[in-house]
Order: C-alpha cells, then structure tokens, then sequence
C-alpha cells in the first residue's frame, strides 16, 4: 500500500466506459462475485444471531434439544458460508484477472496503433509503466471492489442492523464510536499522504543516485570517486530512511489506536450490558451480550476495510487517469485518406514545398519549403549537423509522420494515398535507434520478410557485409540474441539491421546514419553491394563521415531545417563553403596524396 | 537485446535456512530493540489473550444476575470491567510499543543494508558491471530490498506474533476446559491441512505466475522500445498477435494463483465458524450435564478464543510466499555482497615531491610534482621515481573469459610525452589494451609496467589518478557544473576549474547555461547536448592533471562548430601528456607519434603514417579503403 502511494496524483479524465468494457468475456463472473459476497456476509452475521438463541433458549435454560436444532441451523449457515466464499474467491479471481487481461491487451494494441508521433508524446519508460505497474494497480482495485467492496459495507450495515435489533441502547456504543473511528482513519490519512509523497522523492532520489553510479562506473573508478560516491548515496539513504520513519510513524498510530477503539467498546458492551442484564432492563440476556462482542469485531473491521477500499481507489485513479490517456490518444497516421488497391509504381520521390513541425505546435516549423526530387533508382546522401532535421526530412517518406503543409511523393502519388502497409512496405528504412528483438539472428532477419528462403537472408547478410561474423558464431543464424544470448558489437548490430532491412526488397532504401559503428572499409564495402546488386533501388544515405556519400548521385546539405545546397560531391565542393569544411576537416588534407 | 529488462528474479530461495540466519545475523545491530520489541510483543498478546480470559470472571458475575443482590453484583462488575481496562491498555501500549520498534529496525536494517551493498559495490571489480544489465543491480536494490523490508516489518513480526497467540489461546483454553480443548484441537488440524494444502498449491501457482508475469513485462518492453522498428517493418499485427499469447497464459497462470490466494481467507474464516459452532453445541452439553466448570462463561470465552485462532494460522500461510520470496531476494543481496572485492595489493604509493640535489624528495605540501614512493622490502630501502607517465607492456596476454585470449603477446614501449593511436577494427583489442592499462582489468600474462614500476605494485587508486580517460560515451553526475567538472580533482580551487573549462573550450557554453558554473545537471546530463557534455568530460580530465590520458574518439554525431571546439579541446589536453587515442579520425592518426595497427589482437603493424603507408601493410590497406571513393 505504501507503494501505491507513490504514484503521482495527476489528475485526469478517467474514461471509465473504456474500462467498464473490459469485463467482457467475464461479465457473470464478475456479476456473481459479489453477489456470493453478499450471500456470506449475510450467514456470517446471521451465526451471532443464532449464537444468542442458542444459549438464550438452550444453555441457560439446559435446553438440549434447542442446542441441537440452532447448533444444526448454525452449522448449515457455517457451510453454506464457507462454499458462497470459496466460489466469490474463484468467480472474482476469473473475473479480475480477465480483466486485467483485456485491459492490457487493449493497451497493448492501441499502442502499437500509436504512430510516431503519438509514440513521441508519452515516452517509451512512462508506457511501458501504464501497461505494468498501472494495470495492476487498477487490477488490485477491481479486485478489492467487487470482494472487500461489498463485504465490508454489508458487514457494517448488517452488524449494526442486528445489533440494533438485540438491544437498541447497546448498539449507540457503536453508532458514537464509527464516526470518532471514521474521522481519525481521515486525519491520519490527509496527513500522512504528503509526508508518503515526500518520501518517495526521496526514493527517486537515492535511486537516481545509484543508477547514475551504475551507467557512471568505469568514470568513478577512473578517477577514484568510489568513497565519494559511498557518501553520497549514504547521505541519499539517510534521507530515505527519516522521510521513512517520519511517513510510517503516523501510520504506526493507526493499528493501537483501532485496537484501542475495539477494546473501549468491548469494556463499554461489557459494563452496559452487563448493568442492564444484573438490573434486567431492556430485555437483555446473556446470549445478546455474547453476539455484541462478535459484533464489535465485525463492525469495526469492516470500517477498516472501508477506508483501505478509499484509499485505494484514490490511489488507483491516478492509474485509472494514465491508461485513459493511452486509451484516449487518436493515432495521427490512419489509412482513412488511402485508396486500397493503390500500389507504389517506382521509387521516385518528390517533395513539394514540403513544411513540417512536430506536434501541435506547428508554428514551430522543423522544416520549411522543402522541394526535392530524386529519381528512382538513384542515391542520394544527405549531410548535415545535429538538429538540421536531415531525420525528419526522411521519416515523411515512409509516412511516419504526416507534413504540415506540401505533399511528398513516392511512385508519383502522394503517400497519403497509399495504404500504411503497402506504402511501408516498399520503403525500408533502417532508424538510428536500431533495435533488434529477443530470438535467433535467423529471426530477426525474417521481419524484413517473413517467407525469406534461407539463401535469401544468406545473400542480404552477405551484402550487409554481416555474413562474415554471422558465421564465425557457433550457431550462426540460429545464434540466439536474446537474454544470455550473444552479445553483438554496435557495429555488428548497424550491420544485421541492414540485412533485415535489405530483405524487404524495397523500393527505397533510407540509411539515416545506419554505418556509424562500422569500420570505413566495411561501410564502403556495404555502399558497393548496394550499387552491385540492388540496381533500380533507390537509396538515402544519412551520413556524417562524407566518405559515405561523396558517391551519391545527387548530395544534400541541410541546415537549419532546410536545403543548404545541392549538387554531385564536386559541385559542392566548389561551391558550398560548409561542404567543403566538413570534406576537408574529414579528409585530414589527403586530397594531395 | 535492452539494457533495461528486468531479469527474471526467482522467488524460491536455495538456502531458506541459511539465508536466514544470516538476516539474523544482520539483525545484530538492533538486539536490544529486539529484546524489548519481544517483550512488547509478549504484553500485547497475553493482554489479547488474558483479556479474554479475564472475560470469562465478569461474564460469571452477569450471569448470576437475579441469583445474588444486583448490588453486589454491579460492584463486583465494576472491579472486573476496571481490571479489564487495565489489561486492555497494557495490550495497546505493547502494541504501540512494538510497531514504533519495528519501525526503527526495520528502516534501519534497511538503511544499513543499502550502505552496505552500495560501499561494496563500489568496491568491485569493473568486470562484475560488465557481465550485468543495469538493470539486475539496480532490483537488487528495489525488489530485493523492498521484499525483505516487507519480510522484517510485517511477515517477521506477524507470524511472531501468531505463533504466540496461538500459543496462549490454547494454553488459557486448557486451563478453561480440556475436554472444549480437545475439540478445538481436532478442528485445528482439519484447518491446519486445510492451509496447507491451499497455501501450498497457493505457492506452486504463484510461482508459475511470477515466471509468466516476468516473460509478459519482458515482451512488453522490449516491444515498446522497438516500437518505431515495428511500425517501419509493418509487424504491428504480428506483435498483437504475439502479446495475446502470452497475455492469455499470464491471466491463466494468474487466475490460478489467485484463486488460492483468494480463497484462503472465506475458508478459514467459515471453517472457524464451524469451529464455533461446535464448542457452541459440545459446550451446552456439557453445562447441561454439569461436567463444565464455570458454565455458560467458560463457554462464552472459549467461544471468543476459537474464534482468534483462525487469524494467525491465516496469517502465517499469507505471509509464507512474501517470506520465501524476501528470502530469495535476499539470497541475491547476500551474493552482491559476497562478491570478492576488487584486489589491490598494490604498496607504490604517489607522494608529492620536490626535485633536489641530492634527487628526488618526499615532501607534505603540494609542490605541482609527484613521485613514486616505492618501498624494497628485500633491501628495506624505499626509493622514488619521478612521476612521468612512461607506459610498457611487455609481452601481455589477456583474455575477458578463461581460454579465450583477446590479447595476445603484446609488447611496446611508450615514453612521456608521446602520443599513441589505437587503429583497429571493432573488436580488435584497442578497448582491451586501456582496460589493462588502469587496471580495470588484471592481465592474464606478462607485466605492464608504469614509470618503470610494475602496475601491480601499484596502489590502483595512484595509477588510476595518474591518467584519466575520455570516454566516448560521457557519464556526468547529478549535481552543478562545477562539480562535474571537479569531479576529475576533489580539491581544485574554483579557479583551476574554471581554467580547465577554458581549456577544454566549454567556457563559453557554460556562461550561457541559466546559472553559469552552478547550473544544476540532472539525469546524466539529459539537459546537455551530446557535444556539450563532451565538452565537460574533457574539461573534467583537464582539471585532474594527469600525466597519462586515454581518449576514446568519439564517432557519434556532433555538430561541426562543436567537432571543432572538441578537436581543439583535445589538442590541447593532450599537449605534452603520454596519450593513447582510440582513433577514429584520420587528422588525430596522422598527427600521432606512433600508430599500432591491431587486428585479432595483436599489434600487426606499428609506425607513424608515412612509415606505415611505405611499408604498404594492412594500414595501407586500411588508408585506401577509406579513400577508396577517391
């Protein structure tokens, strides 16, 4: 429970009819859950009651055969009791955990739905969190709803009820004490809520702290910090530990204090009853004082389970707010625009007057007036420094983010024309972020094209220049990537993304900076099997070493969100100042070799 | 293929018993706390328990109502609900009493085990974070530790306290009635088989649950992560598809798992009411027939006291697979924790020096020169040698794994002052000779040799000092500028920090951050560029002066006008320094004073450029590779 208070309270709409459609597929379980709750509170409080006549009418009176028949009824409702628990505790068990299973499936799918911008607005960590940590929040509210959430409002209401129906007096005991019970549990709570949220910055603290050390190592130890950094991360667990202690101590008060509470009425049932059955007023027996004491019990819990379910709905809410965001997002690239038989005719590309700004704020242009041709089948390398959105320029090919304003062109049809799917799929584009996923290289190879033969991702590793090494594993392709897997190197990895994307047999080939990690030679090596061997492919390079493009057919030099200059490597050369310093910085004054 | 995925952390310890004790151990510190929280303990359930006891003396004084004068009676209930009182506020005091203690021990403990890791931690070797994700050290701290605080302030505390309640319920239930206690006892066991049969299918599930719930978060991860990857490569239905499957078999896992856990608390419960209803019943008879001492009172307490045994026996099953699982989290802390250390039987020591007639001198106060102070035990002679940053290797070998060597019989010689560049393929050994160097790593063969002195003679945290790396990948702190930057050199003043910002070409960009020098950087610098924090990594070398510099040229993107204020950066860092330069570009190649070309690891070719070209060997080859666009 201190966990869940940890979450930070961003309040948010709560898409509740999202949610409540979850429960399909399980809607009798989580309708007869409760309702086999109720059944057991209703023959839990009634065995008190019994209870009463059983030593009213029988032991008092030595009354065996009333012995027989209430111990029998009690008996029955005991049973009964313990089968309508067992079979809620199962029904809500099927009942949560389907839920939670639709929950995250639906989360799950929405995402993947996400198109990049969508994707760049939450960031990866805070999705992954909704899907983990907030699902099982609301997972353990569902639960404790359709359980605890029944039980204890009936089990108090119920309680006081019967105890009302015993003896009217006695039971103002529990109607004085429930309030000053009630309002206590609050104070704690409005109190300690902002001491919890002051710990947990201190938890985040302490952790960042230590991650830092983690990623930071070898520099710590290449400087001797080591006994530094110890202090510091002691300061940082100190800080942990009396946030803590100063949090908890409230909630230290909280279980003397029911306790107190529980034995005050039991001294006070005791005394008042006990005066009432000695003076014989009220009609007070000895059987009633005896179910008023199960009652204390009973009544009391159930207030404690009450405000543990408010509590943890207030919690859960905020979890509640987070998914409803994921589940609320519109994914900004659909196939509404798309004719569905369109299929992309060459690899041509044209940008025309193309702007661009990320998000809402348009006004922010990231790219302006961009107007671009380039033939199918030719290379164009682009280069540029960071921030002159040579990234962005190429991710509007493959329609990961749609223009602001202008059109780009692919095959002589805007891409907005064309289905996702159909357009993607003759666009390979290998991202700077590369990624490959758990599984064999084998595996990960087929993404590029799932019905690939063997011969054929032998080939695209082979002008990936990744064969090679491929082969020098034990297992070669079917070396495992995953977890305990092979490590590959980064410049390993650039080359098995390419092969993956080589294997789609595109139209358009985009590289953005995709050779970094790889030696000179092996990237030049690459850029020949390119010009070998995928003739008519049209190819993007986004470099930074100019060796990777000086053979393009067509260079670009972005600044600033547009085209600096264009040309072949000597036009620019001559002609572009900034070109001509980066080429010249790079080759080390070779040229007069 | 993520750094970040959580690892599969198994809930079954190995060594339950062992592990325990060992929390015992660790527990040492507190013992007088857990002496009084013991005693606490004690109070607070014999109040519980005598209180009910107590009960029973009242409820016989009510139950003669009628039979003796209501005077007498109510003065006689008047002293017994006093006594109550009494009872019953001790049991709340104890109470009070034990959670405060819990409260400091178990925060404490934890405060002590977290110091503990993290003082050890800092302590081992580089190998050890190598072989690890970030990740799987980062949950020993979080998981771990947050499963064995759930152990030690509530599953510890409460099964205690069950146990002793269980305890004294059947002692005051015995002395109230054997015969009842009998009865009590028989159903205790059909409620003890009853936990552990649901407790223990409980556990097998709840396992099965964990590894589901481990492999789904893993897919979900990596998945998110990859995401743009999915939608370029148009997988997103494929990946659905996957995700269903294994989310089916995590709700089915959990389903399971739950239900036992679910079902635990009505069982118990109802079957306490079956419990109950029994005494209830064998009770009435015996006050009929006259064989119950004390009657329907004896009857009503022992109802009240069977009714608190379902509880605890509830408890101590609910809190079994939160105890095994802090165990084996702790089993983990434990092995962090006995991870050996990184070993430094190095005895040359740096010591300040001032050059003299008579040669080199030890003295206090900081003079700008170094020496060696190396103490011959043979001779029992302590000599010095100036402070230079010559670098040898001679004839080393080396390798990560047992029997797989990356180096392999590498020898050179490197004076003070000479610049090196490292050229090589990726994974070459060009990393491995600067890890050998500082000894973030020990050679397998051979000796390197510092100034002359053998590197393990050395006491690492002076060799280390004596050179510092500029790493590709720049790791900042959380904390001001300044103190990044002085992170190279604990006592240097603001203004040779400053100096070496200068230096290292970051002042200008530091004047335009909101606070200059004390602007605050958080999250590993995420709030500086690429290039800026290059900058500052440089700056930080600067400031620490060292003879010997190791660079790892970095290949990611940087703007242009920033490449050049590192270059010029660099250039004059290195300025009369040993370097070794782990090269990328070729103007730092050519300006070096000697290239060693490494392939497989060795060094197949050594020279400066316009040798190296001459001979026509693999940087020949190499050169022309990289011109081959020519």
């Amino acid at each position: 429970m201190k966990k869940l208070l940890a979450r930070p309270r961003k309040t948010g709409k709560i898409s509740f009819g999202e949610f409540a459609s979850c429960v399909k597929g399980y809607g009798w379980q989580t309708l007869f859950a409760p309702i086999f709750v109720v059944c057991e509170v209703f023959l839990e409080v009634f065995i008190p009651r019994v209870m009463t006549l059983l030593i009213d009418e029988g032991v008092s009176v030595g009354n065996t055969d009333a012995v027989l028949k209430y111990g029998g009824l009690m008996l029955a409702l005991a049973l009964l009791a313990l089968v309508a628990g067992a079979l809620s505790a199962r029904l809500a068990a099927v009942a949560t955990m389907g839920f939670a299973r639709n929950l995250r499936k639906k989360l799950f799918d929405k995402i993947q739905d996400f198109s990049f911008g969508n994707i760049d607005k939450f960031s990866t960590g805070s999705l992954i969190t909704r899907l983990t940590t907030d699902v099982n929040f609301i997972r353990n509210a569902f639960m404790m709803l359709i359980r605890v959430g029944f039980r204890a409002p009936v089990m108090f209401v119920t309680s006081i009820a019967l105890a009302l129906d015993i003896n009217t007096r006695l039971a103002m005991i529990f109607v004085a004490v429930a309030p000053v019970m009630a309002i206590a549990m609050f104070a704690i709570g409005a109190i300690a809520f902002p001491l919890f949220g002051k710990m947990f910055r201190k938890f985040d603290a302490m952790n960042a702290r230590l991650q830092e050390n983690l990623i930071g190592i070898r520099v710590v130890k290449a400087f001797v910090r080591e006994s530094h950094e110890t202090e510091a991360f002691r300061k940082a667990a100190e800080d942990v530990r009396n946030t803590q202690v100063k949090a908890e101590k409230l909630i230290v008060y909280g279980q003397p204090f029911m306790q107190f509470a529980m034995y005050g009425c039991m001294v006070a049932v005791v005394w008042f009853g006990g005066n009432m059955i000695i003076k014989s007023v009220d009609g007070m027996t000895i059987g009633g004082l005896n179910a008023f004491i199960s009652y204390i019990n009973q009544i009391l819990m159930s207030l404690l389970m009450v405000a543990m379910i408010f509590v943890n709905l207030v919690i859960s809410s905020a979890s509640l707010a987070r998914c409803s965001e994921v589940l609320r997002e519109k994914p900004e690239i659909t196939d509404e625009t798309a004719s569905p038989d369109l299929e992309v005719a060459d690899g041509s590309v044209v940008f025309e007057n193309v702007s661009f700004g990320y998000g809402k704020d348009t006004s922010k242009e990231i790219l302006s007036g961009i107007n671009l041709e380039i033939p199918s089948g030719s290379v164009l390398g682009i280069i540029g420094g960071t921030g002159s959105a040579k990234t962005t320029l190429v991710q509007l090919i493959p329609r990961l983010y749609d223009v602001t304003s202008g059109s780009v062109m692919v095959g002589g049809e805007d891409v907005r024309n064309y289905k996702i799917r159909t357009l993607r799929d003759s666009v390979a584009m290998v991202l700077q972020q590369n990624v490959l996923f758990s599984g064999t290289i084998r595996d990960n190879l087929k993404w590029g094209n799932d019905n690939a033969t063997d011969e054929e991702i032998e080939e695209a590793a082979k002008n990936a220049e990744a064969h090679k090494f491929v082969t020098s594993f034990s297992e070669g392709y079917d070396t495992d990537l995953g977890q305990g897997g092979v490590n590959v190197s980064g410049g390993q990895k650039q080359r098995l993304c390419i092969a993956r994307a080589m294997l789609k047999k595109p139209k358009i080939m985009i590289l953005d900076d995709s050779t970094s990690a790889v030696d000179t030679a092996t990237d030049a090596a690459i850029r020949k099997a390119f010009a070998e061997t995928l003739k008519g492919m049209t190819v993007i390079i986004i470099a930074q070493r100019i060796s990777s493009v000086k053979h393009a057919d067509k260079i670009i030099v972005m600044e600033d969100g547009r085209i600096a200059a264009s040309g072949t490597h000597e036009e620019l050369y001559s002609s572009s100042p900034v070109y001509r310093e980066v080429c010249d910085s790079q080759a080390g004054g070779v040229r007069d070799d | 293929m993520t750094d970040r995925r959580t690892a599969v952390n198994s809930v079954k310890p190995l060594n339950p018993f062992s592990t325990f004790a060992r929390i015992l151990r660790e527990l040492g510190s507190y013992k007088w706390h857990l002496v009084a929280l013991i005693f606490a303990g004690v109070i607070s359930v014999a109040a519980n328990v005598g209180g009910a006891y107590y009960l029973k003396d009242v409820l016989s004084v009510i139950e003669n109502a009628g039979k003796a004068p209501a005077e007498t009676l109510l003065s006689e209930l008047g002293v017994g609900v006093i006594f109550m009182i009494f009872i019953y506020l001790a049991g709340v005091i104890g109470t009070f009493v034990s959670m405060r203690l819990i409260l400091t021990i178990s925060t404490g403990v934890l405060y002590n085990f977290r110091v503990k890791m993290f003082t050890h931690m800092e302590k081992l070797p580089i190998k050890y974070f190598d072989a690890r994700t970030h990740g799987e050290i980062m949950s020993r701290y979080t998981t771990d530790t947050d499963a064995l605080r759930e152990m030690i302030s509530n599953g510890l505390p409460n099964i205690v306290s069950s146990v002793l309640t269980i305890l004294g319920v059947l002692t005051m239930m015995i002395v109230l009635s054997p015969t009842l206690t009998l009865l009590v006892l028989g159903m205790l066991v059909v409620m003890v088989i009853a936990v552990s049969v649901i407790g223990g299918k409980g556990r097998k599930y709840f396992i099965g649950q964990q590894a589901e719930l481990a492999s789904a978060n893993g897919y979900i991860e990596e998945h998110i992560e990859g995401q743009k990857v999915v939608q370029v490569f148009c997988r997103e239905d494929k990946i659905k598809e996957g995700f269903g499957a294994i989310n089916d078999s995590l709700c089915r896992a959990e389903t399971a798992a739950q239900t036992y856990a679910q079902i635990l608390m009505p069982v118990m419960g109802n079957l306490s009411y079956v419990n109950y209803v029994l005494t209830a019943v064998v009770g009435a008879f015996l006050v009929a027939s006259g064989r119950l001492e004390g009657g329907i009172a004896v009857v009503i307490v022992f109802l009240h006291l069977s009714r608190q045994l379902s509880m605890p026996l509830t408890q101590i099953s609910q809190q079994f697979n939160g105890i095994m699982t802090a165990l084996a989290g702790a089993e983990r802390i434990f092995a962090l924790l006995d991870e050996g250390e990184e070993k430094d039987d190095g005895y040359v020591t740096l010591v300040n020096a001032r050059k003299s007639a008579n040669g080199i001198e030890e003295c206090d106060e900081r003079t700008g020169q170094w020496a060696w102070k190396h103490y011959h035990r043979a001779t029992d002679t302590t000599t010095y040698v100036e402070w230079r940053g010559a670098v040898e290797f001679e004839h080393v070998t080396f390798g990560y794994v047992e029997g797989e060597t990356v180096l392999h019989d590498v020898s050179f010689t490197v004076s003070p002052g000479q610049k090196i560049a490292l050229v090589g393929s990726t994974g070459a050994g060009k990393t491995t000779i600067t890890n050998l160097l500082n000894r973030f790593y020990g050679v397998t063969e051979g000796k390197i040799r510092f100034d002359g002195i053998n590197i393990n003679k050395i006491k690492k945290e002076d060799l280390r000092r004596s050179m510092a790396m500029v790493l590709q990948d720049t790791h900042l702190f959380t904390g001001t500028v300044r103190d990044n930057i002085r992170y190279g050199r604990l006592d240097a003043t603001d203004a040779e920090t400053e100096e070496a910002a200068t230096l290292a070409n970051a002042e200008y960009f530091i004047k335009h951050l909101p606070d200059g020098y004390d602007t605050v950087i958080t999250a590993d610098g995420a709030n500086l560029s690429q290039g800026q924090r290059q900058l500052l990594a440089i700056a930080r070398a600067a400031v620490a002066a060292p003879p010997v510099l190791v660079l790892d040229e970095a290949t990611s993107s940087v703007d242009t006008r920033t490449e050049a204020l590192i270059e010029q950066g660099m250039d004059k860092l290195m300025e009369g320094r040993t370097v070794f330069v782990i090269a990328h570009r070729l103007s730092t190649v050519r300006n070096a004073d000697s290239i060693f070309v490494i392939e497989h690891g060795e060094i197949i070719e050594r020279g400066n450029h316009e040798e190296l070209l001459a001979a026509g060997g693999r940087y020949y080859q190499l050169y022309n590779g990289m011109f081959e666009l020519d």
